[in-house]
């Protein structure tokens, strides 16, 4: 019945090998691949709300022996969410590459960032949509391959560095993720996440299998200790894909844990693997927040910010474990992800405008920048705000059902820590804050700042709207997760 | 030069003991689990053997890939051209064919060997319908022989052709995405051939697909995007 | 598992391991994507090893298409982290990662 679901995976296939295959027209390719795959999110959110959870049967085998598409609530919001940063990336990305022709450095790097570009969008759909185990693994290398490549464009011998660190704990991460499927296969003969849903038990072989997809998707989403890769990446990258890599990237193989933890692993909710992931996300909170605090450069404090928010998405983990059908605990942590990807993503292209005004972005720079660019400084404070939580914002909205979730159920220490870890932003979102709002030391520094496209401050601005605005949409988040939630919690 | 065999020596230090350890008991924690595994656990294998007449080929491993679960092939040929791409982006030129082993034995080879090769590919791509072979076998030996062409330099991308390189990486994925869309749209299935036309639609992406795979293989092997004769 | 399959099973667990050892214990990058190829012939192997059960049965086609397109994505990578190291040797003079230079936006 369903057509459209597979298009939002060929659509953007199709503009990364357009924009490869004809140099000249990347970035039109590109465009219109970004709006055929905003318009089909759209239909496929139409679909859903009316219908219910979609499953599209690949070559109508049917899972087992096929492989299954699966669109319920969760997958449904986070390809939503892709594609509204996704439009803000690529509009960004034209005012950040401009016109140059395919000749020139800038126009060689704008053809590579636009193709690999619109592969990630297509692995993080493909990610989102599959239903499949080991499908997923194949999209993890999609995704792991076009983000590093994005990262290693800026060609400077720490983005280099960035890159291949980058490199290496993305495809062990994976090796270790695949491991994880032999077990599975091994030991419960499926590979379909809804049937493997149904006969998994408490075995050795479902053990090894979670120890070493929750360590290998952790070390791809950066949860401490495993995080050190993170920041010099995503500080490091053109500001269009540090927005993307902190976005929309780590949320990725997050979605595949948290899937995994719903869906298959379930049986081990009462070990203690879960409890380590929440603590785990805890010292995030704390090590990610004071090093963010520690900074001296914009685009690095947002990085160690990107560590301290991903904490938040695991300490809830084993209360999801074992409560698999509350869409409320689910929701708290989707918001957040939702939040944090918009909050940061705006906060990056901003950071992003301010390099490309000032040529640098040390905090002892930033006096008065307020009076410069006053719609990307305000984007950055919107985003901000996201980020502290403060209201109305998608961060306040996000915390408190989270805070909701901790002390109904007696989690003292959680609710400490994500109060705590509130306070702890708002004092490195105001070290930025106080300077940029500061009477200018060196005045002839503002007046000879490089201008900056206005398409990039409007979707930087864009961005920190929608930040702000998700803390209107929590009730209408929580209903789209409701779409399918059968399915979500194992096939029914 | 920096002095590489400082970092590069292998001395089992304190850090390496600890790690070394960690290993083990990862391996062997691992060892425990393969042992545990159910013998008589249900798995694919019924099913899928069950379904092969449907595919429309009757090699096993063929069905399950370009068939049954064709898309993760899809996935896997947009994770060649990807590959190609990222690397184009990261290394600046091509340089490998600079230092060409250019030995009366290498050409007397290529002479000889390399006319066979395609014939070679394009049997691996036909049998392996039903037997041993597939567009990945195939694309292997065309990879081979680009390699050989290009150390001999019988052929170097910076003389010309360029211009058709990109299409010819692209080609594979593009048959791929054209014929699972096609079927999407004509039966309401994403990758759903009609069995009676199954086999020809395989080979006709397959064989899009080889040559790909092959271009690719040769290239990774080159290394960056090939370009002008000056700039390299 | 039975018979040769556990073997061939305990063979690519230790593969793996060994794999990861070198990955994790040495700096220079070539070592470290070698680990990296190793510990991917590892999961193979399990891989393969899981389609092999009772020794009259016909083997499991499903894991042996699995692998195949492991190995593709395995090239993959190895040649993109290939190209990534020669880059950073062009462009650092070192075949190893070095320490971050300060300072730079």
């Amino acid at each position: 019945m369903t057509t459209v679901l597979p298009l939002i995976i060929v659509v953007p296939i199709l503009a990364a090998v357009g924009a490869f295959v004809l140099p000249r027209w990347s970035f039109p390719v590109a465009l219109v691949g970004s709006l055929a795959t905003v318009g089909l999110a759209v239909a496929l959110a139409i679909e859903a709300t009316a219908t219910g959870a979609v499953r599209h049967t690949i070559g109508g085998w049917r899972a087992p022996l096929g492989i299954d598409l699966v669109l319920d609530g969760l997958a449904l919001v986070m390809v939503l969410l892709t594609a509204l940063i996704g439009l803000a990336i690529t509009l960004y990305g034209r005012g950040y590459f401009g016109r140059a022709a395919p000749e020139t450095e800038k126009g060689r790097q704008a053809v590579y960032f636009w193709a690999l570009w619109m592969f990630l969008w297509a692995a993080l759909n493909a990610l989102f949509l599959s239903g499949d185990v080991f499908n997923l693994y194949v999209t993890l290398e999609l995704l792991g391959f076009s983000a590093v490549a994005l990262t290693a464009l800026a060609d400077k011998p720490n983005v280099l560095k960035a890159a291949m660190r980058y490199l290496i704990v993305s495809l062990s991460g994976s090796l270790m993720y695949l491991t994880g499927v032999a077990f599975l296969y091994g030991g419960f003969g499926v590979l379909d996440i809804a049937q493997l849903s149904s006969l998994t038990r408490e075995t050795p072989a479902l053990a090894v299998a979670a120890a070493l997809m929750t360590a290998g998707l952790a070390m791809k989403t950066a949860l401490f200790p495993l995080h050190f890769w993170l920041p010099p990446a995503h500080a490091n990258a053109a500001a269009p894909v540090s927005a993307l890599l902190s976005a929309l990237v780590v949320k990725g193989s997050f979605y595949i844990l948290l899937r995994l933890w719903l869906e298959v692993l379930y049986p081990l909710a009462g070990t203690f693997v879960p409890q380590v992931i929440s603590l785990l996300g805890v010292g995030a909170i704390v090590w990610g927040s004071l090093q963010a605090i520690r900074q001296t450069r914009l685009k690095l404090l947002i990085a160690y910010s990107t560590v301290a928010q991903l904490g938040y998405l695991f300490v809830l983990i084993p209360i999801l474990a074992l409560e698999r059908d509350n869409t409320l605990v689910l929701g708290g942590v989707i918001c957040f992800v939702l939040a944090h990807a918009s909050a940061k993503a705006a906060a990056f292209l901003s950071a992003g405008n301010i390099l490309q005004a000032l040529n640098d972005d040390k905090l002892s720079k930033l006096d008065g920048l307020m009076r410069a660019l006053p719609l990307t400084v305000t984007a950055f404070g919107l985003a901000g705000l996201s980020l502290v939580a403060l209201p109305p914002s998608g961060g306040f909205v996000a915390k408190w059902l989270m805070l909701d979730v901790a002390i109904s159920r007696g989690y003292w220490g959680l609710t400490v820590v994500i109060v705590g870890g509130g306070l702890l932003a708002a004092v490195y979102v105001m070290r930025v804050m106080g300077r940029l709002f500061k009477q200018a030391a060196q005045p002839e520094v503002l007046s000879a700042l490089k201008p900056v496209p206005r398409v990039m401050e409007f979707s930087a601005f864009g961005l920190a709207l929608l930040a702000i605005g998700l803390g209107f949409a929590g009730v209408y988040v929580l209903r789209l997760l409701e779409i399918g939630a059968r399915a979500v919690a194992g096939g029914g | 030069m920096p002095k590489i065999a400082d970092q590069d020596e292998v001395r089992l230090t304190a850090g390496r003991a600890l790690l070394l350890g960690m290993s083990l008991v990862l391996t062997l924690t691992l060892a425990a689990a393969v042992l545990s595994l159910p013998e008589d656990q249900p798995r694919l294998a019924q099913v899928a053997l069950e379904r092969l007449p449907e595919s429309g080929v009757g090699n096993a491993v063929t069905a399950v890939l370009l068939n049954f679960r064709g898309y993760d092939t899809l996935l896997e040929v947009a994770v060649l051209l990807l590959a190609i791409i990222g690397i184009w982006s990261v290394a600046r030129t091509a340089r490998v064919w600079i230092k060409r082993p250019d030995t009366p034995i290498l050409r007397a080879f290529v002479r000889f060997v390399v006319p066979l090769m395609p014939i070679m590919a394009g049997y691996l791509l036909w049998i392996g319908a039903d037997e041993t072979g597939g567009a990945f076998q195939g694309g292997a030996v065309l990879g081979g022989m680009g390699i050989l062409w290009i150390a001999a330099a019988v052929w170097l991308p910076q003389r010309g052709g360029r211009a058709l390189l990109r299409p010819l990486l692209a080609i594979g994925l593009l048959a791929f995405l054209i014929a699972a869309t096609w079927m999407l749209l004509a039966r309401g299935n994403f990758f759903e051939y009609p069995p009676e036309q199954a086999k020809d639609i395989i080979l006709i992406i397959e064989g899009a697909a080889m040559l790909s795979i092959g271009a690719t293989l040769a290239l990774l092997f080159v290394g960056g995007a090939p370009q002008k004769e000056e700039s390299s | 598992m039975i018979g040769s399959a556990v073997l061939y099973a305990l063979g690519g667990v230790a593969l793996f391991g060994m794999g990861l050892y070198a990955l994790l214990a040495y700096p220079n990058l070539l070592r470290k994507i070698l680990g990296m190829n190793v510990m991917g012939t590892g999961a193979f192997t399990i891989l393969i090893a899981a389609a092999y059960r009772g020794s009259d049965a016909a083997p499991d086609p499903v894991p042996h298409a699995l692998v195949i397109t492991g190995i593709v994505v395995s090239v993959c990578a190895t040649g993109l982290a290939l190209s990534l190291a020669v880059r950073i040797q062009a462009v650092t003079g070192a075949a190893y990662l070095t320490p971050d230079e300060e300072d730079a936006p």
